[in-house]
């Protein structure tokens, strides 16, 4: 059955222009994507506290810093390759070492880009944020958890990092949703194996339990939107009940939630953590769910996976 | 018309800016380590900025205005020792805390930290994001209806960093007149002379294509200095004050030579220097 989904970067523009109404230190960044990032939501309702650089990724950055050094609270978007990576520098010299209230909601994160190809899917974004001092890193998985999570952003003082998918996602969570940025959410218990993931795979994760429990494996599922602080406790407690771990992420295995977890685990409670993701490589054209499936992101590839470590 | 400064005006900045030197190079030395040729070639330029034009709070938040500051961001961070010698002569600060510069737990970080000392608008050292830091700013303040002005700081070899063009293009499309950046002219970098390693050719005629004001200055004579940025403060577009500088100026030995670039003085050096600054 086809499910509906959402365009979680509408979410993302109408809940700045809502935060807009209501705050007006609130200011929005682009750099000549704003139909992309859909931050033109808010630059239609407030032209006077919207900027468009151009394609300057490192002067968005720096600019935003200025704009929060007298008080504003900016909103920078573009795409995740290029907030990440092209102004990565200013970012970790002058938005986080001074410790600025700058939220950089970059869209386009992963291989789900799909037919642009490798030069622009990040797939090390998480990696290249969370190393940074000062920094949170959030990766929402559905239309609730975007809008939560942003205004979070809003309401939290210091350099948060959002990666907003470029694909519509299928609602997961309801209206009773809370997103706690300090916890991870056990999204359904299991005793075999415990599945950790957050962003836009946690809705094949959850496709792929059901196929998990037809072959009489019953797998806990974790979300963790929040990657940075990461909530350990979680991640133990997981691992303590289960003794096996396997992440799942749209992004490279290298440096990004499953070196988080590894991280956390080695040295807390060593168990055996399979991390599936991109491996050490560039991704390439085709559709997004063309992408999930050649990467073995999808709920089918996850479950044969699953089921290989298990035997 | 154009406010003239006085004799005695410029006598009392000269011994000033020899103080600031001779502060400048013991602090160096102390530390055994810095940037004495950048921060000796600017000493001249923040000595008037910081004591005839800066509107400032050096009690900091406690002053009901301290939003209507004007704000100074150093792009050259390399020239810090050149900044905290300034901001102690204001009263930001003892002098006596000069003496930590650079050593562990110091406010006084090799390059200027705002975590550290909360006096320091923005934490800079990585050239090329001053200037851009300061568009941030200058629309923020106009957003509040601020009339502050926003002074930022930059090296000639600098202007290399293509993200300075893009700043430069941000504050002539916005119109931010509320800027006044200065190039510090002294036509050396760490690997030798700003033409010989990447020629930047006419500065002035490039702020110019971008749009800006641009005025060009001997940045070791007051009174071009005091006039430059006081032309500044009503220009209609973004202003950059190109200051012709010495790189080491006021020592002997140090002035012109690249090697002063990143060296601190040992003990005979420093002596002499002093003794150059008298």
């Amino acid at each position: 059955m086809e499910r509906v989904c959402k365009s979680v970067r509408s979410v993302y523009g109408n809940t700045l222009a809502e935060l807009g109404k209501a705050n007006k230190n609130i200011v929005v960044l682009d750099a000549d994507l704003s139909c992309s990032t859909q931050t033109k939501i808010f630059a239609k309702e407030f032209p006077e506290r919207f900027f468009n650089v151009g394609i300057a990724e490192q002067d968005l950055m720096t600019t935003a810093a200025g704009l929060a050094c007298t008080g504003k609270i900016p909103f920078v978007s573009t795409f995740a390759m290029f907030a990440s990576g092209r102004a990565w520098e200013q970012i970790r010299n002058t938005i986080c070492y001074s410790n600025l209230n700058v939220k950089i909601a970059a869209t386009h994160g992963g291989i789900t880009v799909g037919e642009d190809g490798a030069s622009h899917q990040a797939l090390e974004d998480i990696s290249l944020m969370r190393s940074i001092p000062n920094m949170t890193v959030i990766v929402p998985a559905d239309s609730t958890e975007t809008k939560q999570a942003i205004e979070y952003a809003a309401s939290h003082y210091g350099p948060v990092y959002i990666r907003i998918a470029r694909t519509s996602l299928p609602d997961i969570f309801d209206a009773s949703y809370k997103f706690t940025p300090s916890k991870a959410t056990v999204i359904k218990e299991g005793k075999d194996i415990s599945i950790l993931t957050n962003g836009e795979t946690l809705i094949e994760v959850l496709d792929c339990v059901k196929m998990l429990e037809d072959k009489g494996i019953n797998a806990e599922v974790v979300n963790i939107p929040v990657v940075k602080p990461l909530d350990k406790d979680t991640v133990i407690a997981s691992a303590k009940k289960t003794k096996r771990v396997v992440t799942v992420e749209n992004h490279s295995i290298i440096g990004g939630l499953g070196s988080a977890v590894c991280e956390v685990l080695s040295e807390n409670y060593p168990v055996k953590v399979t991390r599936i993701g991109t491996n050490d490589e560039f991704g390439q054209s085709g559709s997004a769910k063309e992408l999930m499936e050649f990467y073995g992101l999808t709920s089918n590839k996850l479950a044969d996976k699953i089921i290989g470590i298990l035997k | 018309m154009i406010n003239q400064i006085s004799e005695s005006d410029i006598k009392e900045l000269e011994t000033i800016s020899k103080k600031l030197r001779r502060e400048v190079l013991i602090m160096i030395h102390n530390a055994n380590s810095g940037h004495p040729g950048g921060s000796l070639s600017s000493i001249d330029i923040l000595n008037v900025l910081f004591n005839k034009f800066l509107k400032k709070y050096p009690e900091g938040k406690k002053n009901p205005d301290y939003n209507k500051r004007d704000r100074f961001i150093l792009s050259k961070g390399h020239a810090s020792a050149a900044l905290y010698a300034v901001m102690a002569h204001c009263g930001y600060f003892r002098e006596e805390e000069l003496l930590t510069f650079r050593k562990l737990g110091s406010r006084l970080q090799g390059h200027p930290s705002s975590v550290k000392m909360e006096e320091i608008e923005v934490s800079t050292g990585s050239l090329g994001q001053g200037l851009s830091i300061g568009c941030g700013v200058a629309l923020g303040l106009r957003l509040d209806g601020l009339k502050s002005k926003v002074y930022v700081f930059m090296g000639d070899g600098e202007t290399e960093e293509g993200s300075v063009w893009e700043a430069v293009m941000n504050a002539a499309h916005n119109k931010l007149n509320n800027i006044i950046a200065f190039v510090d002219r002294n036509r050396l970098q760490i690997d030798g002379s700003t033409e010989s390693v990447k020629s930047i050719g006419n500065i002035k005629l490039k702020f110019e294509a971008f749009g800006w004001n641009t005025i060009e200055i001997d940045g070791h004579n007051f009174k071009e200095i005091y006039k430059a940025i006081e032309s500044a403060q009503n220009s209609e577009k973004p202003t950059v004050i190109i200051a012709d500088t010495i790189k080491g100026k006021g020592v002997s030995f140090m002035e012109n030579n690249p090697n002063w670039h990143g060296k601190a003085p040992n003990k005979e050096e420093l002596e002499q220097a002093l003794e150059e600054l008298k």
